[in-house]
């Protein structure tokens, strides 16, 4: 997995609260056996017209936001269905942070599996950011410190130190877990004497 | 110390937990479909893992398959791949698969109760989001990504952080005509689509206790459009009297066991809950969604909201942006929304209890003459139970188009699809924009509502059709 440490990037703002994961990339695209090469289609159908044509209103279709590394969007970002081809396409198209005042729960822990990370901040804050979306200025975020830096200004947010540090190494969490293989395998053996059912024995 | 029902499944899951919470939990039961899984497998030829369990996991393939005539096979090339590459990589790791042909194929979260491998007690997944749908018999199951199927196969383990409590009491009796799709309609409008964020929610009260099994299952299976990960239900006899004799229940002495541990699956009394709040189901009524999210709810005697009278700016935003995408006026009433098709189905409400309660309010009825209808059962054997009772012909002869098993018009993924502007009467989970094809209109109802849609013509009140 690709390291996030530090990033800068005029944000692309969208400002439409639940955005889902069938408006993220829709059901045609999940057809794929790959995960990469969704980045053309991610916001397919609020992003290209019915002739397959960009639409000139849509942000991600103009410049300089069609190379954004940070979306900022209202809150429970990444609702709906749990394809991880959501932050597949957000990761081809260029995107490895999002900042938000919510995620729904499966859609979060997605993003941290492919190094993008999920910020979350409060709506006022989300509010003042987006200005400089709308501005077209830089901002920067720094993971390791916790903080997004705007301008003069700057915030903290919060994040998980297990995913943090997962992030920040670009670690492959089965490695990690397989490292706990002993634990797994005691863990079966109790199973198999306390719920042998489980087993189908 | 009095703990949930939640608390107790965690716990007797637990392989580890770090200094920091993050906790590594055991898979019982691990449920593979033709979408989600491909770059799993590939991920572990890639780095030359083995799939731990393969008796713990069960593969179908759903989201693809066409529901009709599959003599041929699957047209569309790149779904094809997809059902013949989950085939190939359950052949090369040695897992079961129910294939297009066989009997048992359907709905993964109607097949895993079909079959038994759905148990109480147990930590069930699959790289879906309605993976809930199974917390109705008492075990913790939720939807997960391609990523952690990946982790799953490779460790019939899952990295976890513990979830809140939420629970939910729902307490009363329903009204005739009113079923748990409204159930839970009404609970996902109060709480709203984030509602349940970082919680698990278990369903409680004398109203869920009423209820079937598969009620119980059309319930948990749109916790998620709630926002919450898993729902569950402390499992009773009826559950225990489902799953007895079930092929992949257990058997002799292991079901005296296993039978022995449900028992004791309950939340004890003076247990704290983060979040609680209580429903009165005499209150409840038949309920349509007229917008873009599941949230979006009002009773079939209801008006369709007014941006203006909204003060919030991002709700009016919000509101106006759904009424243009579905193509409504605000203050019309609920049954002027004329309709172009039905669908009847999907794993929320695709089980023979669905059919069942569909075929009652169009026995020796006919659908509207510019009302197109499908019913795709949830999975050949609901399919081949339906038959037995008749009910194909009741649909037929109504002018419903009876199919095969699969998800279908849910997702669209298949051949079943709105064309731009239509407008569906459909018992699935979701109304997103664009989920039943580009610029369909969903409005989300029950099974006996659809019924009752299709012969008006237009969205209506199933009590009118109750004799």
């Amino acid at each position: 997995m690709q390291k996030f440490n530090k990033l800068k990037s005029i944000p692309a703002y969208l400002p439409i609260v639940n955005i889902d994961t069938d408006m993220i990339i829709p059901k045609q695209f999940l057809k794929t056996i790959k995960r990469t090469g969704l980045g053309k289609n991610l916001f397919f159908e609020m992003r290209y017209d019915d002739q397959g044509k960009e639409i000139n209103d849509f942000a991600l279709n103009q410049n300089p936001y069609n190379g954004s590394k940070i979306l900022i969007a209202g809150k429970n970002f990444g609702c709906g269905s749990s394809r991880e081809h959501a932050p597949w396409a957000l990761l081809d198209f260029g995107i490895t942070c999002i900042i938000s005042s919510s995620y729904a729960d499966i859609f979060y822990s997605n993003c941290f599996k492919n190094g993008i990370l999920p910020i979350i901040l409060e709506e006022e804050k989300i509010k003042e950011l987006s200005e400089y979306a709308n501005r077209k200025e830089e901002i920067f975020v720094d993971l390791k410190e916790e903080k997004v830096v705007y301008g003069n200004n700057e915030i903290k947010f919060k994040v998980d130190p297990f995913k943090k540090k997962c992030l920040l190494e670009g670690l492959d969490d089965i490695a990690l877990s397989l490292k706990k293989s002993d634990k797994i395998e005691s863990f079966e053996n109790d199973l198999k004497n306390t719920k042998p059912w489980i087993f189908n024995d | 110390m009095s703990t949930t029902l939640y608390d107790k499944i965690w716990n007797d899951h637990l392989v580890d937990q770090q200094d920091d919470g993050t906790a590594l939990l055991f898979v019982d039961r691990h449920l593979v479909h033709e979408v989600t899984s491909p770059q799993a497998f590939e991920g572990l030829r890639n780095s030359n893992r083995k799939v731990r369990h393969p008796n713990l996991t069960l593969a179908v393939a759903d989201h693809n398959v066409p529901t009709t005539d599959r003599t041929k096979g699957i047209s569309d090339k790149e779904s094809k791949i997809q059902v013949d590459t989950l085939e190939a990589n359950c052949k090369e790791f040695n897992i079961q698969l129910f294939g297009m042909d066989d009997k048992r194929q359907g709905i993964v979260h109607i097949i895993g109760p079909e079959q038994g491998f759905t148990q109480p007690g147990t930590v069930i997944v699959c790289g879906d989001s309605h993976t809930a749908t199974h917390g109705a018999f008492g075990s913790l199951a939720f939807g997960i990504g391609t990523s952690e199927v990946e982790h799953v196969l490779a460790t019939q383990t899952l990295v976890q952080k513990k979830a809140k409590n939420f629970r939910i009491n729902v307490d009363g009796k329903l009204p005739l005509g009113v079923t748990s799709k409204d159930v839970i309609l009404q609970i996902i409008g109060k709480i709203g689509t984030a509602g349940g964020t970082g919680c698990v929610i278990e369903y409680a009260g004398d109203l869920v206790r009423s209820l079937s099994v598969e009620q119980r299952m059309t319930i948990c299976n749109m916790t998620i459009e709630g926002g919450a990960r898993a729902g569950l239900i402390a499992p009773d006899e009826k559950i225990f009297k489902y799953l007895k004799g079930k092929p992949m229940s257990p058997k002799g002495d292991s079901w005296e066991k296993a039978l022995n541990y449900w028992n004791n699956l309950k939340t004890d009394s003076g247990a704290i809950f983060d979040k609680e709040i209580n429903l009165n189901a005499g209150e409840i009524l038949p309920m349509i969604t007229w917008g873009t999210s599941p949230q979006d709810v009002i009773t079939i005697n209801d008006k369709v909201p007014n941006p203006n009278s909204e003060k919030d700016e991002d709700k009016k935003n919000s509101i106006e942006r759904s009424l243009k995408y579905m193509g409504l006026k605000p203050d019309m009433s609920a049954t002027d929304i004329k309709i172009d098709k039905v669908f009847i189905g999907s794993c929320t409400n695709g089980r023979i209890e669905d059919l069942r309660e569909a075929a009652k309010i169009l026995k020796d009825k006919k659908i509207s003459s510019h009302v197109n209808a499908i019913v795709v059962p949830g999975s050949g054997l609901v399919k081949e139970q339906a038959e037995q009772e008749g009910l194909d012909k009741i649909f037929v002869n109504s002018g419903f188009e009876w199919r095969e098993p699969g998800c279908s018009m849910c997702l669209a993924m298949n051949a079943d699809k709105l064309k731009p502007e239509e407008r569906c009467a459909s018992t699935s989970n979701r109304n997103f924009e664009g989920r039943q094809g580009r610029g369909g209109r969903t409005h989300l109802v029950s099974p006996g509502m659809a019924a009752a849609a299709a012969i008006s013509g237009n969205l209506d009140d199933v009590r009118k059709y109750q004799n």
